[in-house]
């Protein structure tokens, strides 16, 4: 499970340092990602008010075949950072590197080619899939578009292929999404996803809106995947447990910005960030004897509105640490022991 | 402690297209005054069916409660005429639900859904009754109460929405509040915040609360007594401990070893419950676990096991319950 990490190179939020071109491992790197939405007024006339900073100067690599989490609560700016990098939101500012070529700087022609390598799987099975598609045609509409498999018999066998890989019967591919459970679709979703053969995919809350003994069976057949495809996952969820169990590095994400980055078992063994270990308190763990022996601090407050953050540090109104300079200072993502790194002045 | 609530072979069906779904399928349990009791299970296993029978909430067609008892107080619940029933909706049993997006009324101001109720039951006027509510909403931590009662839904958070939830279920003071996926649409920080003011409240005003939740660590956290569904179907039920430390039912067991733990150092696979939940418009006479089962014996496939005692105040139906035994690694 554990993966050099001695060359992680992320640094500051604002600008990123990060690039070395040595570094052939490394598979994804964005740095100093921004995305604004803008917030308009008026029906004919319409003029940008205001902006809301939904993902706010975020940097991170992600080296070939490792699984990089990506947590924090709904709002945090997790999945828009997902979608900037599968370039369905353009980015305000900042670099998506793919094997070293910039996503943000290509056009819808030159990104065809990357599409191919970069797949995303959603969080709801149920509006994820076309309803009126049966799964065959679902599952090979990529390799349509793409042009990958044209001959139609070679395509109905790949489709074959591809739901034995994630444990359907073959039989399932005349059928329609209605007919099938939620963990059942899900496999879909994941079929569909490695129809292309891609090398990178992003799971966006995959797992969330499934039962437990079937979120389990998805979460093994994810791993089984990321082994036999030698596949690399960028995985957002909100279930600090899951996360824990799947990735090998941990980015936690609040208001736009990551607050806390560091290898998976450090990041839990380990946590600095007074976010970070809120989160971690706040997970009830299933057993009553653990439960009644833990302390239960919990952390008051709401997370703020990304329209208007609060100045310096997002999280102060929130922290037992914070001090008075925390409220003017933004910090900096910086590096406390080897490959942690913590955004706050007071750990 | 007296029974406060005790559902005896409680039977919902729905009829639909496809055939008549076992809902809920005879299900039998108790509430004690004062006491905290959860109701776990996953999706489409009948646990919200169950609880929303108790108040007569099933919309009637497609869905009809046909058979058992629900004593509470003294009466069955099942009998009462529908003025009756509204009577002891939100005064003597109040629910909170899942959704605080789509539970609140979108077009009524906090103030008027609260008061609504208080003078509804306790037939106290619009000025007492805004008297009360600021009360009650400053009592569930929300700040500047009195402007509160001007606002809409939409000008609140989820979890805010959630704490006038609570307090529109406090405020006439019930035995007994039922809980339906309280926090399930709320990020974790905010589950806690508002699990443990309910179970504060519930404490200090000696309120009896039903939780029902998939979330096997909510459980652990807040619940005394701990029922498991399954496919209609109460399969197992005993004291919290024993649920989680002597699971004796073999889906309670695989339910335990499928969800990963903080407190535990990493696991290198998941052990998942293979298979999928059945179909509940096509039940036979045997256990309905017993395709995913690992303990399957003959007999399961003729018999549904009945639901008997293991040990004192725990029992599982299952017909190999005994060899589940052994305890589960702490």
């Amino acid at each position: 499970m554990s993966l050099p990490l001695n060359k992680m190179a992320t640094t500051t939020a604002s600008h990123a340092p990060n690039s070395n071109p040595q570094d052939n491992d490394v598979l994804l790197e964005v740095s100093g990602l921004k995305m604004h939405f803008p917030i308009s007024e008026g029906l004919i006339f319409q003029k940008a008010v205001s902006v809301v900073k939904a993902v706010d100067g975020v940097s991170f690599n992600i080296r070939k075949g490792e699984t990089l989490g990506l947590v924090g609560e709904s709002g945090c700016g997790k999945t828009t950072t997902g979608r900037c990098i599968l370039q369905l939101e353009k980015a305000t500012e900042g670099q998506i590197l793919f094997e070293g070529q910039d996503l943000t700087q290509l056009n819808s022609k030159a990104l065809i080619p990357l599409r191919q390598k970069i797949q995303v799987i959603f969080q709801d099975p149920y509006s994820s899939l076309n309803p009126r598609l049966k799964i065959g045609d679902t599952i090979s509409e990529p390799m349509k578009v793409h042009g990958v498999e044209p001959d139609a018999s070679q395509r109905r066998k790949r489709v074959t292929e591809l739901l034995n890989i994630c444990g359907l019967p073959a039989k399932m591919a005349d059928r329609y999404p209605h007919e099938m459970s939620g963990g059942q679709r899900q496999r879909v979703g994941i079929a569909r996803a490695l129809s292309l053969r891609p090398e990178f995919i992003i799971c966006d809350e995959a797992v969330s809106a499934l039962d437990v003994s079937i979120q389990a069976q998805i979460i093994n057949l994810l791993e089984d995947l990321r082994e036999e495809f030698q596949l690399t996952y960028l995985f957002i969820a909100h279930d600090l447990s899951v996360v824990r169990h799947l990735c090998h590095k941990v980015a936690v994400m609040y208001l736009g910005k990551i607050v806390e980055l560091a290898d998976c078992d450090e990041l839990y063994s380990n946590p600095q960030h007074p976010y970070t270990k809120a989160l971690l308190t706040a997970v009830p763990v299933p057993d009553p004897e653990v439960e009644k022996h833990r302390e239960h601090s919990i952390m008051s407050g709401e997370v703020p509105s990304p329209i208007n953050p609060p100045p310096g540090c997002v999280f102060h109104p929130r922290c037992s640490l914070a001090v008075e300079g925390c409220k003017q200072q933004v910090p900096d993502l910086r590096n406390t022991v080897a490959d942690h790194f913590v955004a706050c002045t007071e750990v | 402690m007296a029974k406060l609530l005790e559902v005896q072979d409680l039977k919902t069906q729905f009829y639909t297209s496809q055939g008549t779904v076992l809902a809920v399928d005879g299900i039998t349990y108790d509430v004690e005054a004062g006491e905290t009791v959860a109701i776990v299970g996953e999706s489409g296993c009948g646990k919200s069916v169950g609880a929303l029978s108790i108040l007569k909430l099933i919309p009637d067609p497609p869905g009809k409660t046909v058979g058992g008892k629900i004593n509470f107080m003294g009466q069955d619940l099942l009998k009462l005429s529908d003025a009756k029933i509204r009577k002891i909706r939100g005064r003597d049993i109040s629910m909170i639900f899942q959704e605080p997006m789509t539970s609140l009324n979108p077009v009524l101001t906090i103030g008027l859904q609260l008061t609504e109720a208080m003078e509804f039951h306790l037939g106290i006027n619009r000025k007492e009754a805004e008297t009360q509510a600021v009360k009650w909403l400053e009592m569930v931590g929300i700040s500047e109460a009195k402007r509160r009662l001007r606002q809409y839904p939409h000008h609140l958070s989820g979890g805010m929405r959630q704490r006038v939830m609570i307090a529109m279920a406090l405020c006439c003071e019930p035995k007994l509040i039922i809980a339906d996926e309280p926090t399930t649409a709320l990020d974790v920080t905010i589950q806690a915040q508002i699990l443990e003011l309910m179970k504060d409240l519930s404490k200090r005003l000696g309120v009896a609360l039903i939780i029902i939740t998939h979330n096997l660590g909510v459980v652990a956290r807040y619940a005394d007594r701990v029922n498991v569904m399954y496919a209609g179907r109460i399969i197992e039920s005993g004291t919290a401990h024993d649920i989680y430390h002597r699971p004796s039912h073999p889906y309670t067991l695989g339910l335990l070893h499928s969800v990963p733990r903080l407190d535990q150092p990493r696991k290198e696979r998941l052990q998942p419950i293979s298979g999928q939940p059945p179909d509940l418009t096509h039940l036979d006479n045997g256990c309905a676990f017993r395709s995913r089962c690992s303990f399957m014996v003959a007999q399961c496939a003729t018999a549904y096991p009945p639901l008997e005692e293991v040990e004192t105040a725990h029992s599982s139906a299952c017909w190999e319950k005994h060899k589940l035994g052994e305890p589960v690694a702490a």
